[in-house]
C-alpha cells in the first residue's frame, strides 16, 4: 500500500482511538439506510420484546403510475443506488412478460453479465467492509477494531487496496454494457440497448480473470480466518443466531442457484422442496402483513399463513438472500462453487442451515459461481453478437419479472393499459422479503444478550450482527425514502420511560 | 501544522446513488480522505447528531448534502448544517429539484398510503392497519415519524451555496468541486458545478444532429432498433439532450439510449420542460393543431419525461386532487 493510503488507514485508527467509533475510513462501508430499534424491558430487567423499525415511505408504485413501461428499469433502479442493477433487471425482465417478447439470446447474454459482475461487486462489498469487521476481526475484537481497518489489520494493508480496485475494475463492465453503472440504462424488452464489441473483449477477459482468483483468495481468506477459529464457528451455530424457517430462492432447471432466472423454489424448515412456481404465480405465494409499528410490511407464506414473528413449519415466515439461496437449490452451477457449498453444508451440519451468519459464508461461496459465470461468458462467442434486442409487437398487459438481488429474491410487477402505460405496479424487494425474520432476529439476539437490565456497548453489535449478515438494505426495503441516519436503540422500562439511548 | 479543512456529507431522501458514487471515485478517495478531515458521514463513520451541535458555527468549510428533503427529521439535520457550515454543496439530482422521488409530488400522501397498505396487489390486510405516528403494540408505546406532503429540494428548505448536478454527479465532477473548494478558489455562490453547455455539445451523435430535425413522429426506445451513432432526435427518440446541461459527457447516448435530463438545466434556462418544448417542438414538421397533435401522441408522459428529476422545482409540481 502507497503512503496516502498508509495515512488514511492510520488517520482513522487515531479517531478509532480517540473513543469515537469510526466505523471505517473506507468509502465503500456502509449499513444500508434507516433502522430504529426499541427494546423493551421487564421489571426484572430482561428483554419483553425488541422492535426493529422501518421508519419511511416513498411509494414508487404509485408515483409510477402513469409513466411509460418502458421507463421503469431507470425509475425503479433509483429505489437503491446500491442495488440499481438488480431493480433494472427486474423491470427488463418484468418488460419482456409485459410485452410476451423472448429476450433476445445475445442481449441475454449481455444482461447475465452484467448482472453477475454485479453480484460479484456488491457481495465483495459486505464481505470486506460491512459483515467482515464483525466476522472477520470477531465479535468480540474492541469496537474500534471492528471495521475496515481491523479486517485490513487482520489480513494485510494490500487487501484494502485490491479490494477498491476490483470492484472498480467489475464495475467498469457494467458501466460499458449498461451506459451508466450507478443507475443503467441497457434494459429494454426483448434485450438491451447496446451491444458488447468485441474489442473490448480482452480486456473483459483480464478482468474475469482476476475476478475468480479474487473470489478464491476471499474463500481462502474465510477459511483462514473464520473457520479455523472454533469460538466463530460455535457462534456461528448458537442459538441467538438460529431461527427455523422456510427459505426462497430462484433455482434453475436443474434446481442449481441462478441469480438472474428460474423459478422460484421455496423449502421447509426440514429442507424439502415445500413450492415451485413460475415468477408469474408469485401471488398464489406470497402475502404481506401490515404492522402499525414500522413502515415496512411483511411478506409471508400465502398458504401457511401469518401467525405472527415465530419460527417453525406452522409459521409462514421465510428467508431470501445467500444462505436461503443455497438452502433452497440442489447445488451451486459452477465447479468451484459447487465444492464450496459441499463444504459449507459439512461443516455446518447438513442442509437446511439455519444459522444466521451463516449468511456471510454463503455470500463467499455466491461470490465464486458469479466469478465463474463471468469468465464462462466473456468466452463465449455469441456474447459480441451483432443483435441483441427483439422488438416487441404484442400488446402489453401484465408483466412479472425476478432476479435474485445480493440481498434476496426481488419481485418486479406491472399491469399497463394497452399503450404500456403503467395502471398498476407492485414491488416486492429484497429486504422487505426478509422483514419478519430480519425483526425476529433481532428480538432473539436482544432477549438472549440483555439480562437483568444490564447492558453495555458490545449489545449494540451483537444486536447489529444479528441484522447486518442479511446485508439489509433499510432504504430500499419498502421502498422507504431513507433519512439515512445512523441506528439508534432505544431501551425502554415497562411504562415506556427511556432508561438508555444509544446512537452508533 | 494547521487542521485540515473539515468537511461534512450527509443524505437525506437519496437513494444511496450519490454516497456510491463517492465511493467510485475509487483510489481517488484516499487522495480526498488525506486532504480533508471527514466530520460527519453515516455511511461510513460513526459521528453523531451531538457532535456536529457541539462545534461551532462554521467551522466546517463545506457540507455535501445529497437527497430531497420530506420528514421534520431531514429539515432539522440540514438546518443545523447550514448552520454549521461556511459553503452548503447540494448534491446531486433529488438535492438539486427533486429527482425521482419528487414524482411523488403528483400523488396524494393519502393514496399513496392507501394503494401500498391496502390496495396494493398480495396485501392481506383486512383490518385496514396502517402504520401510525404512535401506537401501541403488546402494552409497548411506539412512534414513527410522520411524512410531510411534499418532496422539496434542498434549496426550498435552507439557503444553498453551490449545485452538484446528475443522478448522481460523475466522479469526475465530484472530484472537481473538491479541488475547487480545497484551493479555496470559488466561483460565484449559486454556481452550478459542471459546464454550462447543453448536453449535446458533449455528445458523440452531435454532428448528426440536423439544423432543422423535421420531426414528423416520435418514437418509443423499445420499438425500433436504435441506431448506435445518430443523432436520437432525428431518430424521432425524445432525447432531453437540448435542454440539459452537459458534464457526463452524454453517457445515457453513449449507452445507445436517450438522455432523460438528470443534469438539469443549463444557466440560461429556468424550467427544463419549458425549455425542450420551446426548442424541439418548433421542429415539428406538420402544422396543423391535429397533425401536430397526433405527432405529440408519442410522448403519452410529457411530465415524467420532461420533469423526470425536476418536479420539485417547477411550477407543475404539486397535483391538488
Ligand atoms: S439530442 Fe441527444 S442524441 Fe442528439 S446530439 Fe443531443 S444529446 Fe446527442
Ligand atoms: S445523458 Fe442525461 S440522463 Fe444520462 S447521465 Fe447525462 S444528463 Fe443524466
Amino acid at each position: 500500500m502507497d503512503k496516502t493510503a498508509q495515512k488514511v488507514w492510520n488517520q482513522a485508527h487515531q479517531q478509532a482511538n480517540s473513543g469515537r467509533r469510526t466505523v471505517t475510513i473506507d468509502p465503500i462501508t456502509r449499513l444500508e439506510g434507516h433502522g430504529k430499534i426499541e427494546i423493551f424491558l421487564n421489571d426484572q430487567g430482561n428483554v419483553d420484546r425488541a422492535y426493529l423499525q422501518i421508519p419511511e415511505l416513498r411509494g414508487f408504485e404509485v408515483f409510477s403510475q402513469g409513466r411509460p413501461a418502458e421507463d421503469m428499469p431507470q425509475i425503479t433502479s433509483r429505489i437503491c443506488g446500491v442495488c440499481p442493477t438488480a431493480h433494472h433487471m427486474a423491470a427488463a425482465k418484468a418488460l419482456d412478460d409485459l410485452y410476451g417478447v423472448k429476450c433476445h439470446p445475445v442481449g441475454r447474454k449481455i444482461r447475465e453479465l452484467v448482472y453477475n459482475a454485479f453480484m460479484l461487486e456488491d457481495h465483495a462489498l459486505h464481505v470486506y467492509v460491512l459483515g467482515g469487521p464483525d466476522f472477520i476481526v470477531g465479535p468480540d475484537a474492541p469496537k474500534e477494531m471492528r471495521n475496515i481497518v481491523g479486517v485490513i489489520g487482520k489480513v494485510g494493508l494490500d487487501v484494502g487496496k485490491r479490494v477498491i480496485s476490483m470492484r472498480r475494475r467489475i464495475r467498469e463492465i457494467i458501466n460499458y454494457a449498461g451506459g451508466k453503472v450507478i443507475h443503467p440504462v441497457m434494459g429494454l424488452p426483448g434485450g438491451v440497448a447496446k451491444g458488447i464489441s468485441a474489442s473490448e473483449l480482452p480486456k473483459f477477459k483480464e478482468i474475469a480473470k482476476d475476478g475468480l482468483e479474487f473470489a478464491k483468495f476471499t474463500l481462502q481468506v474465510f477459511h483462514d480466518i473464520v473457520l479455523r477459529n472454533d469460538a466463530y464457528v460455535k457462534l456461528i451455530t448458537s442459538d441467538t443466531f438460529t431461527h427455523k424457517t422456510y427459505y426462497m430462492g430462484l433455482v434453475d432447471k436443474n434446481n442449481k442457484v441462478n441469480f438472474y432466472d428460474g423459478d422460484v423454489r421455496v423449502v421447509t424448515p426440514e429442507g424439502k422442496e415445500y413450492a415451485k412456481f413460475p415468477i408469474q404465480k408469485y401471488l398464489e405465494h406470497i402475502s404481506e402483513h401490515v404492522e402499525p409499528w414500522s413502515y415496512i410490511k411483511f411478506p409471508f407464506l400465502k398458504k401457511v399463513g401469518w401467525n405472527g414473528f415465530v419460527e417453525g413449519g406452522s409459521s409462514g415466515v421465510y428467508a431470501v438472500a445467500p444462505m436461503a439461496r443455497l438452502n433452497a437449490a440442489d447445488g451451486m452451477a459452477t465447479p468451484e462453487a459447487q465444492k464450496a457449498y459441499e463444504e459449507y453444508f459439512k461443516v455446518l451440519g447438513g442442509k437446511p442451515v439455519h444459522h444466521t451468519l451463516a449468511n456471510h459464508w454463503a455470500r463467499v461461496v455466491e461470490m465464486l459461481q458469479a466469478a465463474e459465470r463471468i469468465v464462462e461468458l466473456v468466452n463465449d462467442p455469441e456474447l459480441t453478437g451483432k443483435e441483441f434486442r427483439t422488438i416487441p409487437t404484442k400488446t402489453p398487459k401484465i408483466g412479472v419479472g425476478v432476479v435474485e438481488a445480493p440481498r434476496g429474491t426481488l419481485i418486479h410487477q406491472y399491469e399497463t393499459d394497452e399503450n404500456g402505460l403503467i395502471r398498476r405496479a407492485n414491488l416486492i424487494v429484497a429486504t422487505l422479503n426478509n422483514s419478519a425474520r430480519i425483526a425476529m432476529s433481532v428480538d432473539k439476539a436482544a432477549k438472549g444478550l440483555i439480562k437483568g437490565g444490564k447492558v453495555d456497548d458490545g449489545l449494540l453489535n451483537m444486536v447489529e450482527m444479528a441484522f447486518r449478515a442479511y446485508d439489509p438494505c433499510f432504504g430500499c426495503a419498502t421502498h422507504t425514502l431513507p433519512g439515512e441516519m445512523p441506528m439508534i436503540v432505544t431501551l425502554r422500562d415497562m411504562k415506556g420511560g427511556v432508561i438508555r439511548e444509544i446512537r452508533r | 501544522m494547521p487542521d485540515k479543512p473539515k468537511v461534512a456529507f450527509y443524505w437525506c431522501a437519496s437513494c444511496g446513488g450519490c454516497e456510491e458514487a463517492v465511493v467510485d471515485l475509487a483510489e481517488d478517495i484516499l487522495t480526498v480522505v488525506g486532504a480533508v478531515d471527514i466530520v460527519l458521514w453515516p455511511v461510513a463513520m460513526d459521528f453523531k447528531k451531538a457532535d456536529i451541535e457541539a462545534r461551532p458555527d462554521k467551522s466546517i468549510v463545506a457540507a455535501f448534502i445529497n437527497g430531497a428533503v420530506r420528514t421534520s427529521e431531514q429539515e432539522e439535520w440540514v438546518r443545523m448544517l447550514r448552520k454549521k457550515s461556511q459553503v452548503v454543496v447540494s448534491f446531486g439530482a433529488c438535492a438539486n429539484s427533486g429527482g425521482i422521488p419528487a414524482l411523488a409530488n403528483q400523488s396524494r400522501k393519502e393514496d399513496i398510503l392507501k394503494y401500498v397498505y391496502e390496495d396494493c396487489p398480495g396485501v392481506d390486510n383486512p383490518d385496514k392497519t396502517r402504520p401510525r405516528i404512535k401506537c401501541e403494540d403488546e402494552g409497548h408505546t411506539l412512534t414513527l415519524p410522520e411524512l410531510r406532503s411534499m418532496v422539496r429540494s434542498l434549496d426550498q428548505v435552507i439557503d444553498v451555496d453551490y449545485y452538484l448536478p446528475g443522478c448522481p454527479p460523475t466522479p469526475k465532477l465530484i472530484m472537481a468541486a473538491v479541488q475547487a473548494l480545497l484551493s479555496g478558489k470559488l466561483p460565484p455562490k449559486g454556481t452550478v458545478l459542471s459546464p454550462d453547455i447543453a448536453l449535446c455539445e458533449e455528445c458523440k451523435r452531435k454532428d448528426s444532429k440536423p439544423a432543422d430535425l423535421a420531426l414528423t413522429e416520435f418514437k418509443r426506445p423499445h420499438q425500433i432498433q436504435i441506431d448506435p451513432e445518430k443523432c436520437l432526435l432525428a431518430q424521432g427518440i425524445v432525447c432531453m439532450g437540448p435542454a440539459t446541461r452537459g458534464g457526463c459527457e452524454a453517457l445515457c447516448p453513449g449507452g445507445n439510449m436517450a438522455c432523460t435530463g438528470c443534469f438539469g438545466p443549463t444557466s440560461r434556462v429556468k424550467d427544463q420542460g419549458a425549455k425542450f418544448v420551446s426548442s424541439v417542438f418548433s421542429n415539428i414538421a406538420p402544422k396543423e393543431e391535429k397533425d401536430i397533435d397526433a405527432v405529440l401522441d408519442g410522448i403519452p408522459d410529457p411530465i415524467g419525461t420532461f420533469y423526470r428529476y425536476g418536479l420539485s422545482k417547477c411550477l407543475l409540481r404539486r397535483k391538488l386532487n
